[in-house]
């Protein structure tokens, strides 16, 4: 066999084309930050939002994630992935958190940490998962469980542009109680501009409760997507098994995978029914 | 003194093998999927596999073809750039080393290429001398579409999305090419051992 010889480059070298694709302008090194906690919100039995304040922090795209790091006395470190929560419009960084028992991490950041403490956190991160208001194809966002974190983002974002695409959220979660922003989803569909929010709760449902009960199949995507005529940008985020279910079923309605961006939070998120 | 998380110790479940795991990593024993899309479901009876750009004569196989080359069994640990890792997994697949006999070159670089118009950027160097696989077998079993069969990229010593899902061929390039997410802020490298996670990294 005879091949060049080759070296190996780590650098890379990007067009200005394409740091704006990214929407980010400067693209150094992604710098570990020390982030303070300034507002702890419960947003269900498990789950919390932590407002940080970030030193510089360099704004974001809805969609986008970070980095945080937490280091023990002795050197030891865990780094995990969480997804931005607060619109590009804010300065702080929301995210929020599902607290897993046996987890490393997330039961550190709801249950331990508390408001003043810091922690380290590098991003903003990804250039794909995500979503800008001027978009102009009908907006369809499908959550499992703490899934909707990115998508909340979103839909925050649409909230403060003046142009609003018409949006849907289908939204699983296990039980009532376990609704993830519910008042704020609540007031965001109550202002009448084009979002429509679909609710299905797949363990146990209150009295009266008129949304889905079931895990989401063939016939709540045809209920709830848009006529694929449309184009519809489409976003699905949760556990893997919910995003795996969720991304064919679209395709099976006819999709082009290509309008279909996915955000797996892994084995790990165990949520979303 | 670096900073120090108040209050946090860790679960350190990963301790006793700590030399195989790569900084920023944790042990996971069940197998995470990370996709941009939808999984695609390609049909065998249209599936090929080539080499072409930079190459005299491109190169291509069908699936009956592909599944005739000498094929060999590794077992390697892999690392996900969303920070999961995974000791002792076991492939069934065809090295590049067999992939690449004959073929003469300028390139310096590839673009491995996808269905689901995934593609990924790496030097050459890194897929030839017993790197690089395309495998079509996990733990004795076909691989699963989620985990990219029919048949992925197996390029173990750089971050998991380098060993591309769905492959369908690999171009022979001159110049380095950045592929899906490597031009949406992911190195353009990728190896775990100096977590180069990110652009700049
Ligand atoms: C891009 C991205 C964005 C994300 N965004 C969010 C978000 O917005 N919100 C959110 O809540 N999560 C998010 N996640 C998930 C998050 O990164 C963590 O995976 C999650 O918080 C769990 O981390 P943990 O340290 O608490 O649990 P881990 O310690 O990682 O454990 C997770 C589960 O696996 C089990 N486990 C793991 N290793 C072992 C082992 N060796 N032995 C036995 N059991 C084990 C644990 O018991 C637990 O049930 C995101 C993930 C990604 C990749």
């Amino acid at each position: 066999m005879i091949l060049g010889a080759s070296s190996v480059t780590g650098e890379i070298s990007l067009n200005p084309h394409e740091v704006r694709a990214f929407g980010v302008t400067s693209r150094g090194p992604l710098l570990w930050t020390q982030a303070e906690l300034v507002e702890l919100v419960h947003e269900t039995p498990r789950v919390a939002s932590l407002l940080f304040n970030v030193p510089d922090w360099p704004g974001h795209l809805p969609g986008q994630h970070v980095d945080i790091r937490l280091t023990a006395e002795d050197g030891y470190q865990a780094e995990r992935s969480y997804s931005i929560a607060s619109p590009p419009e804010e300065r702080s960084v929301a995210l929020t958190v599902e607290r897993l028992d046996d987890g490393e991490v997330s039961p550190y950041l709801v249950g331990e940490l508390r408001v003043g403490d810091k922690l380290e956190l590098r991003g903003p991160i990804g250039g794909h998962f995500v979503w800008r208001a001027g978009d102009d194809r009908p907006l369809l966002l499908v959550a499992g469980g703490s899934g909707v974190v990115p998508l909340m983002a979103m839909l925050r974002h649409r909230a403060a542009a003046s142009h609003k695409t018409s949006a849907r959220l289908l939204f699983s979660s296990r039980t009532f109680a376990d609704i993830i922003y519910r008042e704020e989803l609540d007031r965001l569909a109550a202002a009448s501009d084009g979002l429509t929010i679909f609710h299905t709760l797949t363990r146990d449902t209150p009295q009266g409760w008129t949304g889905f009960t079931r895990r989401i199949d063939a016939a709540m995507i045809q209920q709830v997507a848009w006529p694929k005529e449309q184009t519809p940008a489409v976003f699905v985020c949760g556990p893997t098994p919910f995003v795996e279910a969720a991304a064919d079923l679209l395709v099976g309605v006819g999709y082009d995978p290509l309008w279909v961006k996915t955000e797996r939070f892994g084995a790990t998120g165990a949520s979303g029914g | 003194m670096g900073f120090i998380s108040r209050g946090f110790r860790g679960k350190r479940r990963d301790t006793a093998d700590s030399g195989r795991l790569p900084p920023g990593q944790y042990l996971v024993n069940d197998y995470p999927v990370l996709s941009a899309g939808p999984t695609p479901r390609p049909n065998l009876d249209t599936w090929t596999f080539s080499i072409e750009g930079e190459i005299d004569t491109p190169k291509k196989w069908t699936w009956q073809e592909f599944l005739a080359l000498p094929a060999e069994t590794v077992t390697k640990d892999i690392h996900c750039v969303t920070k999961w890792s995974k000791f002792d997994t076991t492939w069934k697949g065809v090295s590049f080393d067999t992939l690449f006999e004959g073929v003469e070159t300028a390139a310096e670089y590839t673009t491995q290429f996808s269905d689901g118009d995934y593609t990924t950027n790496l030097p050459l160097e890194d897929l030839v001398d017993g790197k690089a696989w395309i495998v079509y077998e996990y733990n004795g079993e076909p691989l699963h579409p989620e985990h990219g069969g029919p048949a992925r990229m197996l390029v173990p010593h750089l971050y998991f999305w380098k060993s591309a899902k769905w492959i369908r061929g690999v171009r022979l390039d001159k110049e380095q090419q950045p592929g899906f997410w490597e031009t949406n802020g992911y190195n353009n490298y990728g190896d775990p051992w100096r977590e180069q996670r990110y652009w700049g990294d």
